[in-house]
């Protein structure tokens, strides 16, 4: 606790990138994720092979796409757009599947109802399966936002400084204090995180509520 | 007028969903498409707003080609009414009536103001207005699904089995009011049933469809039950048509007078009023008929717990299938005849009643008309 106090501004500072690191590419996934998985849905014979790669990149380890991306891109080792990019694949590889399962969610008499009514392709999309897809959706980005805030940590090894950093810290001088203090943080953060996206779910979804109220 | 010129429509699969169909459904008429399941009746349907392209054929509407029109422009000029409503659960009662004016750029307040307006038409609360879909049973959706579809006032309306889903009750009460819109909209309507009864009912014109998508008959509702074409349609429209068919045929009966009292009539006056005769009619407050009584078993004035309610009302100016059913159905053997306004006219045996059926075909067939 003492040194929890003490190191106060240290730990804001690595919480703040710690958000950083984990929020943007959340946004960023969710708006690759979308059009993806929307052609999943739409194209069926895309849906296995786009799920399956997907679903691949999530199994690479985090460390070799930390250190692999310099590589691929040309960044420095150290510079915090490797992790950013990194954690937007992640969430990419999980949500297209969520955005295309979503989509599929609507039910068919809506969708031909609303092409009766004299939507079109794109503006269907948007007014009517996009707001109906958000339950599925937004329990996927939950998970997602977890997830990130938990991989993030590990870019401490390559020396992004983090939450993890206080593992790394606490690690090399034998000293618990700091682990401490990151886990609970993290694990803060990412309830956080999860409660704010559950709760912009209730916002988007007013008809999910008091159903048959009469 | 729409009007159906030889078209086809094959599935990629090779199923020939419709074949070489051709039909008008005149302006102002509900012209009902029906057959047994599979037979293209949806196929049909949703060539016309062009939610399925025909293989050949063209389908016009009031003389234009409706394949030479944009089809999101075609349909926010087409009613469309389907089986589960298809309601937008995500928007309010209103907003999901306010669909059509909305896309053709209304002004919000216009839009609104006239989907309340519509809510009203088609008897539902305005208090439904702020509520969502899920929160209203299936026959209040299906009201919801008509007026989202009157929304901009279409001139045409395509109805796919929209009353099928809801239990018989609702289901007749959904058809009556559908009706009544209807004698005040004068919509070009093509309603799609499996139910020949609900056909019909509605239909001013029937085209009966065989499987294949081929048009087996078209007729008026009198004509088909009549006079079936095919033993196929003969089958479809079922043993009782001649029964049925009843309905359509009109024809005086002369009504006897009827000896009656009002509601709350002592034991007494019910034993004299009846002069011997087993049954009584008993009349409510506005001297509409209530029931009937058994005087000699009377032991307390004449109440509405105790009325049988068993026999129908049929209108004087009515059909001659409501005569005999009221006929058949009352406890003392004679039908209540009332006035338009609910009025006891007087009753009739059913005996008399079969005297009029005969004497109205023989009317038809030696007058020549059909
Ligand atoms: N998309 C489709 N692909 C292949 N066959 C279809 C398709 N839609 C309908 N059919 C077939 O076309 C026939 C007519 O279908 P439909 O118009 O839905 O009949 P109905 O509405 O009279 O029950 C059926 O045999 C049905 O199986
Ligand atoms: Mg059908």
């Amino acid at each position: 606790m003492t040194w929890f106090l003490s190191h106060l501004d240290d730990v804001g500072v690595f919480l703040a990138w710690h958000v950083y690191l984990s929020a943007v590419p959340l946004v960023l996934g969710l708006a690759i994720a979308l059009p993806l998985g929307y052609l999943a849905r739409r194209y069926r014979w895309l849906y296995p092979p786009l799920i399956l790669g997907t679903g691949l990149l999530y199994t690479i380890p985090s460390l070799a796409i930390f250190i692999l991306l310099p590589l691929l891109l040309g960044t420095q080792i150290l510079d915090p757009i490797n992790v950013l990019v990194a954690m937007t694949v992640y969430t990419i590889a999980l949500l297209v599947r969520t955005v295309a399962d979503g989509l599929a969610a609507v039910p068919d008499e809506v969708l031909l109802s609303a092409t009766a009514m004299g939507y079109k392709r794109f503006s269907r999309l948007l007014r009517v399966e996009l707001p109906l897809a958000v339950p599925v959706i937004a329990a996927g980005l939950r998970v997602a936002a977890v997830s990130n805030v938990s991989i993030v940590s590990v870019a401490a090894i390559i020396g992004v400084s983090q939450l993890g950093s206080l593992f790394t810290d606490g690690f090399a001088r034998a000293f618990l204090a700091p682990i401490v203090v990151g886990i609970v943080a993290c694990v803060l953060l990412a309830l956080a995180l999860d409660l704010l996206i559950l709760a912009a779910g209730r916002a988007l979804t007013p008809w999910l509520r008091n159903r048959r109220a009469s | 007028m729409i009007e159906f010129d030889s078209v086809t429509k094959e599935y990629p699969d090779g199923t020939v969903a419709v074949g070489d169909l051709s039909l008008r459904a005149p302006t102002g008429e509900i012209t009902v498409l029906v057959g047994p399941s599979g037979c293209g009746k949806t196929t049909s349907l949703r060539m016309i707003n062009r939610m399925i392209e025909p293989t050949s054929g063209t389908i016009t509407i009031d003389g234009e080609d409706s394949g030479s029109v944009d089809p999101a422009r075609l349909r926010r000029g087409i009613g469309y009414v389907i089986q589960h409503a298809g309601l937008f659960p995500h928007r309010t009662i209103v907003q999901n009536i306010m669909t059509v004016p909305t896309l053709l750029g209304w002004d919000g307040g216009k839009a609104k103001a006239r989907a309340m307006e519509l809510m009203e038409r088609v008897g539902l609360d305005p208090a439904f207005a702020d509520r969502y879909p899920n929160q209203l049973s299936g026959g209040q959706q299906q009201r919801v699904g008509v007026a989202r579809a009157l929304a901009a006032d279409p001139p045409v309306m395509l109805m796919d089995e929209p009353f099928s889903a809801v239990d018989p009750v609702v289901r007749e009460g959904l058809q009556d009011e559908f009706l009544r819109l209807q004698s005040e909209m004068g919509k070009t309507i093509v309603f799609v049933t499996h139910d020949i009864d609900e056909a019909v009912k509605l239909g001013d014109r029937i085209a009966v469809l065989d499987v294949g998508g081929r048009l087996a008959q078209i007729a008026s509702p009198a004509v088909l039950l009549a006079e079936p074409a095919s033993d196929m349609v003969a089958d479809f429209v079922g043993r009782d048509r001649g029964y049925r068919a009843l309905a359509f045929t009109g024809g005086q009966v002369r009504a006897d007078d009827e000896p009656t009292v009002p509601l709350g009539a002592s034991v007494e006056d019910a034993r004299a009023a009846a002069g011997g005769a087993r049954w009584l009619l008993v009349l409510d407050e506005e001297g509409r008929p209530a029931g009937w009584v058994e005087p000699a078993k009377m032991a307390a004035p004449a109440s509405a717990d105790f009325l049988n309610r068993g026999g129908t009302v049929a209108r004087a100016d009515g059909s001659l299938r409501q005569a005999l059913d009221a006929a058949l159905s009352s406890p003392s053997g004679r039908g209540v005849l009332v006035s338009p306004d609910g009025a006891l006219i007087g009753t009739v045996p059913a005996g008399r009643v079969v005297e009029a059926i005969e004497a109205e075909r023989v009317h038809r067939t030696e007058g020549g008309a059909s």
